[in-house]
């Protein structure tokens, strides 16, 4: 169960829930945090999918940057590095808003 | 041409499985330990000294996650500690499959404290949730103080970070003080050791931490 399969099972299970010939596209949402790199993900799929109704798809993947909030000013702050404090009031009271998604956004078929 | 909206977690199907284990080990009162860095940072050795202290103090029970191979689940069980080996078969990393596997002799209820050892590799095990209550990052010196902050996800999820091979600090360039200020500011809230499993230095200090955190 790496991640390249559970997405194409994911995506096979949705092919034959809405009676597709073949799936054309296949878009993904990666968060900066994920832990998963765009081009080996791709590789991997690109690999497996043979044979099967996304046998031609394209991985289309897009990254979300990693976003955080400040809880005690409500700045908004980039978390692309780590990040201590707020840079705007330096309180540590922060927290992570976007960055950690993994998941398949909309598929196209024919 | 259709295009479908999806909206589906590609970790569904492990976050599933993850959730009930979480349950099963909250049912049987065990709390559990996932334990993760590169391969020999010293997973294995760091088992072999802890269970050694905690004989007679916590009933303990460790999963080997390897490749291939079960020579680490054999140096866990001659601790006089029951080890349950998985072999990935060439998987990077344990998922909740291969864990439910791994439960099937164990019976959780009779035990405190279950570890699992997972695949040597600082990526992929963070992705795959085992239901864990804690992961455990350990770093050996010998790896370079730049680590954490080439693989985040891993510093940034441990609730504990075990810096290993402190013996070798004479030998080796490593700033012990960067791994730590880049961990905290990965993870404010981690707790560390500094430990050597070759001299003991440090062992009874996360030995002890660990008994009161199962027990508390
Ligand atoms: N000098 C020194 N060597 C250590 C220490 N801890 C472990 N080692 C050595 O490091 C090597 C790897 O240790 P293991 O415990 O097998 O490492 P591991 O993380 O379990 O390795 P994998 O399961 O293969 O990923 C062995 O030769 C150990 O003897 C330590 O604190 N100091
Ligand atoms: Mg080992
Ligand atoms: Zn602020």
């Amino acid at each position: 169960m790496s991640i390249a399969q559970s997405l194409l099972s994911i995506v096979l299970e949705e092919a034959g829930r809405h009676q597709v010939q073949r799936v054309t596209k296949v878009a993904v949402k990666v968060g900066a945090w994920a832990n998963v790199v765009p081009s080996s993900l791709t590789f991997s799929f690109d690999l497996i999918k043979e044979g099967t109704l996304a046998a031609e798809a394209i991985l289309a993947i897009e990254q979300m940057p990693a976003q955080g909030v400040c809880h005690a000013c409500g700045a908004s702050i980039d978390m692309a590095q780590p990040v201590f404090a707020c840079p705007e009031c330096h309180s540590k009271d922060i927290e992570l808003t976007s960055g950690q998604e993994l998941y398949v956004d909309h598929i196209e078929a024919e | 041409m259709a295009d479908i909206n999806v909206g589906r977690n590609i970790l569904e199907a492990n976050e599933r499985l993850a959730a009930e284990h979480r349950r099963r080990f909250a049912q049987a009162g065990v709390k559990v330990l996932n334990l993760i860095s590169s391969p020999g940072a010293g997973k294995t050795s760091l088992l072999e000294q802890t269970l050694s202290r905690l004989a007679g103090r916590l009933r303990c029970a460790v999963i080997e996650g390897d490749i291939q191979t079960d020579e680490d689940a054999r140096r866990v069980a001659a601790c006089g500690v029951r080890a349950v080996q998985i072999e990935t078969q060439g998987a990077c990393h344990l998922d909740g499959a291969m864990l439910a596997q791994a439960l099937e002799p164990l019976d959780l209820a009779a035990l405190d404290l279950l570890i699992i050892e997972n695949v040597g590799n600082l990526v992929c095990p963070v992705d795959f949730d085992l239901g864990e209550d804690l992961k455990v990052a350990v770093l050996s010196v010998a790896e370079g103080d730049d680590k954490p902050s080439k693989y985040p996800a891993l510093f940034r999820e441990a609730g504990v970070l075990l810096v290993n091979k402190i013996d070798l600090l004479p030998y080796v360039s490593c700033d012990l003080e960067r791994i730590h200020r880049t961990c905290r500011a990965l993870n404010p809230k981690q707790v560390a050791f500094d430990v050597s499993c070759k001299t003991g230095e440090g062992l009874p200090a996360w030995v002890d931490w660990l008994e009161s955190w199962v027990k508390g």
